[in-house]
């Protein structure tokens, strides 16, 4: 070949590819005006005012397509089918407790999204912003409305790179004061202090004291459910094998999704209920993996969210093992209830 | 192919008999040699598309799957161990039949290829999870024999520049690869497939500059050495030569002794306190340093002999090792750090194949430059294992200590030992 063939061969080449590579770019960009438009079949959603202290009302992400795509959406707890109310607040995760908000947002930057958290009044206005390290995973709100939590995932930036850690951070939202990694807290472990450098936090649940939350530590490989002291800034290893724990509302039981083994590596968890008077852990009837820190919709009520058509759907379990999983909202995400 | 090796038939340079390259000193040559232009060109474009998956990776994971990427990294120990023995069967495998190199080189590059659009059907962890570690074989394959053919594409005296012109434009498609990934991401919505088509789509572009402008073959200098087979013998006696035994050992030395950069972050984060946001840049500070700084450390190491640059390079990262054990608190700290950082690279990672170059038979080149890189690679995931119980146990200054004087130690002992008898006349 010559090496003007070459060239050609090049060219004639690139331009194949440039138009393969164009055609799949211009595909879905087409999608963003077919997710503007409302999915037959699913969800009404209307503007309206959305408040964090309308009671009996659950407010949570709205998943389904639409012009109120992502935004924090209120309906009655005891109809969630009804249609929904938007705010027009967009979030990826959120939570909310005692008038108190926690919005986890995308911010499209010039060059790369970067993530922030926002502190949510009880008419959702902004109070506080906080940077958050990488993609937002988990957020709660403290019982009294008076601290917030999230977890972000941060990493992967070597070549092909597969390693991940994530950061947990808490922000006392009256002062605010930010902790900006439970990673700097001193850690007992099995009754002695504990350091390592590939300890990783996520999945924060708050007491009712102001004082005292759990979450999940991990570290060689394991994961240990911890309790941690606000004051002390320590945090003491309970139990192995517990991730993302949800304090219920009574602050007498834990519900967390366990690692069982035997189950595929993608779909690892079911969930389970730890009494933490007695340490017995009680399986609940969800058959299937899942990967969401639950919420307590009351003392023995559960409700998650597990993959559907449109992002994630939100189900409903008893606490106590029995029942049946029972589907409660379609294309909705991160619930949190106002009692 | 037109752009015929730089060197020429009309002047092959003779391969002594213990491999050293002797060649007619004092002429420089004004250009890189075109091989070496069309190698980085492969490289550049290869690195955009894999950067860009590398880039939405994390993001793909978690928002358009919605998996957790925990314990993701658990099979890298595993396959550290893989990745070495395909990087040496890559080495070999180009040397046989007297220089395969293009064609290896090409088989890795269209492996890695080959994986992008498997990405877009795979949906679950575990098929993720193996269509990275194939590309990464890809990787490991390809390395040693494009490096052997960047060494033999070049002549002796300004290799060590042919190698920083290759890194600069490595690094330049790496710094690339993330800024493509978001914009497409930002002209779409949930556009991940986008991003895994288009990356393919540079990807098979890079596939087809190797095969077109890369002479392959044997080039007019693969002669002597080329017409004997490299056995597998043979490869195993390359670790007999001294000279080679000798680099080896010291890249091995200071590998164990080199932080891997992630820490090097972290420990730069807990420092100073650089605020989240900002985290995930640090890489590109010291990318944009390797980038700048790679020529000029490759030609200074044609002129000054490359143990000196090679050794410079690390007294920088054990210079950068000082400032972060230090107390001073300056807004110049993590700049002054991450340029250390870029130096470091700049210095030694073409730097070291230039060397080791030098010191290997032509018709074993690739398995010599592989011998030499998976030693250092394995040292140094060795050492990131040592770094993480080192700071369990100890913490994370004292941890850094001990890095900085073992790096110490082995930089002053490789000072000795290289002394460079032999490059005093290239």
């Amino acid at each position: 070949m010559t090496f003007r063939t070459r060239v050609l061969v090049l060219v004639a080449a690139v331009a194949g590819l440039a138009a393969v590579a164009l055609a799949s770019v211009l595909h879905a960009s087409a999608r963003a005006d077919r997710r503007d438009e409302v999915q037959p079949g699913g969800p009404r959603v209307t503007a309206g005012r959305v408040t964090l202290t309308a009671p009996g009302r659950m407010v949570f992400r709205n998943m389904a397509w639409g012009p109120h795509r992502d935004e924090l959406t209120s309906v009655p707890a005891a109809d969630p089918a009804a249609p929904r109310t938007a705010s027009g607040v967009k979030c990826l995760r959120f939570h909310a407790a005692s008038g108190t908000g926690v919005c986890l947002q995308a911010v499209h930057g010039p060059v790369t999204d970067t993530y922030r958290a926002v502190i949510l009044d009880e008419n959702l206005h902004v109070t506080r912003r906080y940077d958050v390290p990488g993609i937002p995973s988990r957020a709660r709100v403290s019982p009294s409305g008076h601290y917030a939590a999230w977890t972000a995932f941060v990493g992967g930036d070597s070549y092909a790179g597969t390693d991940f850690s994530t950061r947990a951070a808490i922000a006392d939202v009256r002062t605010g004061e930010l902790i900006p990694s439970l990673e700097s807290f001193r850690i007992l472990k099995d009754g002695r202090a504990y350091r390592a450098a590939d300890v990783n936090f996520w999945g924060v649940t708050f007491a009712a004291d102001d004082r005292t939350f759990y979450a999940t530590l991990a570290t060689r490989g394991r994961t240990h459910l911890v309790r941690g002291d606000l004051r002390t800034r320590t945090v003491t290893t309970l139990r192995t094998n517990v991730e993302c724990p949800s304090l219920s509302p009574d602050g007498t039981r834990i519900a967390f999704k366990k690692r069982v083994p035997g189950l595929p590596a993608d779909a690892p968890w079911r969930l389970y209920v730890l009494d933490l008077r007695t340490l017995r852990e009680t399986p609940l009837a969800e058959p299937r993996s899942v990967d969401d820190q639950a919420v307590w919709k009351d003392t023995h009520t559960l409700l998650y969210a597990l993959p559907g058509d449109y992002g994630a759907d939100l189900y409903e379990l008893p606490s106590d093992g029995t029942g049946k999983p029972r589907r409660v909202s379609t294309a909705a995400v991160s619930p949190a209830f106002l009692p | 192919m037109y752009v015929a090796d730089s060197r020429a038939a009309g002047t092959p340079a003779p391969a002594s008999a213990d491999g050293a390259v002797r060649h007619p000193a004092g002429r420089r040559r004004a250009a890189v040699a075109p091989t070496v232009l069309a190698l980085g060109t492969v490289s550049l474009i290869t690195d955009v598309s894999s950067e860009m998956v590398t880039a939405v990776l994390p993001l793909y994971l978690v928002a358009g799957l919605g998996l957790s990427p925990l314990g993701f990294g658990l099979l890298d120990g595993v396959y550290n161990g893989f990745s070495a023995v395909v990087r040496l069967a890559g080495g070999h495998l180009a040397d046989r039949g007297g220089g395969r190199h293009k064609w290896v080189a090409g088989l890795g590059y269209g492996v890695s290829a080959l994986c992008k659009p498997l990405l877009l059907l795979a949906h679950t962890l575990t098929p993720i999870g193996l269509i990275l570690a194939a590309d990464r074989t890809g990787k490991g394959l390809r390395t040693a024999p494009r490096d052997a053919l960047i060494s033999l594409s070049s002549p002796p005296e300004s290799r060590g520049r042919a190698f920083g012109v290759h890194r600069a434009m490595d690094t330049a498609g790496a710094l690339l690869g993330p800024l493509v990934a978001f914009w497409i991401l930002r002209a779409t919505v949930d556009g991940y497939d986008a991003v895994f088509t288009v990356s393919a789509c540079v990807a098979v572009v890079g596939v087809l500059v190797l095969v077109l402008f890369v002479p392959g073959g044997r080039s007019g200098a693969v002669t002597a050495a080329g017409l004997r087979r490299p056995t597998l013998r043979a490869a195993l006696a390359l670790l007999r030569t001294r000279d080679l035994r000798r680099i080896t050992v010291c890249a091995v030395l200071l590998g164990l002794a080199t932080v891997s950069d992630s820490f090097v972050y972290l420990l730069l984060q807990r420092r100073i306190g650089v605020p989240d946001r900002w985290f995930a840049l640090l890489p590109l500070g010291t990318a944009a340093a390797f980038l700048l700084l790679a020529v000029g450390a490759g030609r200074l190491a044609d002129r000054l002999g490359r143990w000196r640059v090679f050794l410079a390079g690390h007294v920088a990262l054990l210079a950068a090792y000082g400032l972060l054990l230090t107390s001073w608190h300056g807004t110049a700290l993590p700049y002054t750090v991450l340029l250390l950082h870029g130096a470091f690279y700049a210095a030694t990672d073409g730097v070291l194949m230039a060397a080791a170059s030098d010191r290997v038979p032509e018709g074993l080149r690739s398995t010599g430059l592989a011998v030499v890189q998976t030693g250092q690679a394995l040292a140094r995931f060795a050492c990131s294992l040592l770094f993480g119980a080192a700071w369990t146990v100890w913490g994370d200054r004292t941890a850094l200590l001990a890095s900085a004087v073992a790096l110490g130690v082995c930089a002053a002992w490789c000072s000795l030992t290289l002394r460079p008898a032999r490059e005093a006349a290239v």
